[in-house]
């Protein structure tokens, strides 16, 4: 029986922690994360897991110590935000090219500057390229069961990659929300125990981990990374069916809502697609207009030919990034989905948003004028502009 | 979102309005109700305005923006009055509930011609004479609920008792306080009610 229960983000994703009582977790605060040492460290002090909690001096450090930890076998685990993960990237690349099955709590924050504390995903973002898995969440019950499924898709000894678990910041994270937990015996048997094929504290096997590796060997480590990522996808997907067996809650690459019959289609990542389906419910009802979205959640593996597929009978599709990357044309998830439909051969026209920087809000009357747009540039068959700003202040 | 009430809080850091909004949502949620409570961060320090919502529905909820036109306006310090326009956006059917010892009549040239219904509520007054303390959440919680009526009040007292029973199990002599800071705060509200809200 599943518990019915009201929990911030950073609350269910503690609480993911609690039922799966990893081995070791060091980690280093910030905001708006910073709950989640917090509430574990909590559990640990009122004996509830025996996870090994290691306070550390940085972000650095809560990175090289979760590699240390993951590479001597045990499950090991951390949580940061924005300039956080910023100062672990060395690390970042480290644990993938490893093959360390960690998981990371990523609460989604802005990077600076200017200095803000709150949601987009400049920080995951800039990380798409390190080497790790990247599950999204729209709300809380999706963070609590993307961290249920991690350890599973990671430690699988066709990927052994990290992965990242992301929520928006504050908005989820200090959000609460209604959310159904599994049962504590239910969660431990999913996620069962770690088995490291070869790890540091094996004494029958002796190991070296992260030596130099000169040119003549390089490049086969970037392609296995890159054969671990290609099977990611079908481990995601068996663990998503296992999931569903025993909660009922339906996971795969992308949610598709209302997207088959749709016309105009919106490309979104985070807590921002939910107030997108509540504009497609107002727009459905009060005018009939086939209105779709797809909400990506998985983004590293990039599912380009299941994405693609998606959208092909739509006439015009909007791809909405919560951060820049400043190539002066699209943002990451805009050149990845337009590249997935060229590849397609896809005929929708598409246009490239940015939104919610630095957590500018965006709202239902938002979703609703991007769907008007839509409609007006399938009627025209013509993008005046291919990236725009919403809710900018003029 | 017809089925969903919406409610903007307004207070100063420090003062417990987001405390405030995350109790009601969690009576709200005991209630069997669909609920969302969040702050809106911005600079964090002791005193700056600061605001929280609650949307609470029969229906899950799945909108994550701000409140922009709300049905209710709870605001925790009437200081604030002179520098936000705390009933903007605010539907003229709902109403705005303000934490004051100042009479309603000097407050309502500060609300931008808002035509709806205007409720005060001395909240410090109530707790201090419950509790011996200032307090004023729980007032504030009991008064957006007496005229919201998100939930009855004999499901919100009860839900109540059983968070104050749970949250001061090691001094259970607060909880009777509290739950009498909740009783007046109805009774004063019903007066309010009685006598006409905006007369």
């Amino acid at each position: 029986m599943a518990v019915r229960e009201r929990l911030s983000g950073n609350e269910a994703v503690a609480y993911a922690i609690k039922q799966i009582n990893p081995d070791v977790m060091p980690a280093f605060p910030i905001t708006p994360s910073t709950e989640i040492p917090q509430y574990v460290a909590n559990y640990i002090a009122n004996g509830e897991i025996d996870t090994e909690f290691i306070p550390v001096e940085s972000e650095h450090s809560a990175m090289s110590a979760t590699v240390g930890a993951s590479a001597a076998g045990a499950r090991a685990l951390t949580a940061t935000s924005s300039c956080g993960l910023a100062l672990m990237w060395e690390e970042l690349y480290v644990a993938a090219s490893n093959r360390l099955p960690i998981v990371l709590a990523l609460v989604n924050r802005a990077l600076s500057g200017p200095i803000n504390i709150n949601a987009d995903h400049s920080d995951s973002m800039g990380a798409r390229d390190s080497g790790w898995i990247q599950i999204y969440a729209e709300s809380n019950q999706e963070v609590y069961d993307n961290f249920l499924q991690a350890f599973l898709i990671a430690e699988h000894k066709d990927v052994m990659l990290p992965v990242m678990i992301c929520q928006d910041g504050f908005i989820t994270s200090h959000g609460v929300e209604n959310i159904l937990l599994v049962e504590d015996d239910q969660v431990k048997e999913f996620v069962g125990e770690r088995e490291p094929e070869h790890y540091l504290l094996n004494p029958n096997e002796t190991l070296a981990v992260g030596p130099y590796a000169v040119s003549s060997y390089y490049m086969e480590t970037k392609r296995g990374q890159r054969e671990a990522m290609i099977n990611a996808r079908k481990v995601i997907l068996e663990v998503a069916n296992r999931f569903q067996a025993m909660t009922g809650r339906q996971y795969g690459f992308f949610e598709a809502y209302r997207l088959e019959d749709a016309d105009y289609a919106v490309v979104i990542i985070g807590s921002a697609a939910g107030t997108c389906k509540a504009a497609i419910e107002e727009i459905r009802n009060t005018t009939g207009k086939k209105v779709g979205l797809l909400k990506i959640r998985v983004f590293r593996p990039f599912p380009e030919e299941e994405i693609a597929a998606a959208l092909t009978h739509v006439k015009a599709v909007a791809i909405l990034d919560r951060s820049e990357m400043f190539s002066a044309t699209s943002g990451p998830l805009g050149a990845e989905v337009r590249a997935a439909l060229y590849q397609a051969k896809g005929t929708a026209e598409t246009v490239n948003y940015f939104y919610g920087l630095g957590g500018r809000d965006i709202t239902v009357e938002d979703f609703c004028q991007v769907y008007d747009n839509l409609e007006k540039i399938a009627a025209e068959h013509k993008v005046t502009d291919m990236y725009e700003y919403i809710g900018l202040r003029s | 979102m017809k089925n969903t009430v919406e409610i903007r809080w307004h207070g100063r850091g420090g003062q417990g309005a987001k405390t405030a909004a995350l109790l009601l949502a969690d009576v709200a949620f005991k209630a069997g109700k669909y609920v969302q409570g969040f702050p809106e961060y911005g600079p964090e320090r002791m005193g700056a305005p600061i605001t929280a919502y609650n949307r609470i529905s029969a229906e899950p909820v799945t909108v994550h923006s701000n409140i922009y036109d709300p049905d209710y306006v709870v605001v925790v310090d009437d200081g604030l009055l002179e520098s936000t326009d705390v009933t903007h956006g605010l539907k003229e059917t709902g109403a705005v509930i303000i934490n004051t010892e100042k009479e309603k009549d000097t407050l309502l040239p500060l609300l931008h011609g808002y035509q709806g219904a205007v409720y005060t509520l001395d909240a410090k007054a109530i707790s201090m004479e419950a509790l011996g303390k200032n307090y004023p959440n729980s007032p504030m919680l009991a008064a957006v609920v007496a005229v919201s009526g998100v939930m009855g009040q004999e499901e919100f007292l009860k839900e109540m008792l059983d968070s104050f029973r749970h949250k001061f199990a090691k001094k259970p002599e607060v909880v009777d306080g509290n739950m009498k800071a909740l009783e007046l705060t109805f009774a004063e509200i019903a007066k309010t009610k009685k006598g006409g809200v905006n007369s």
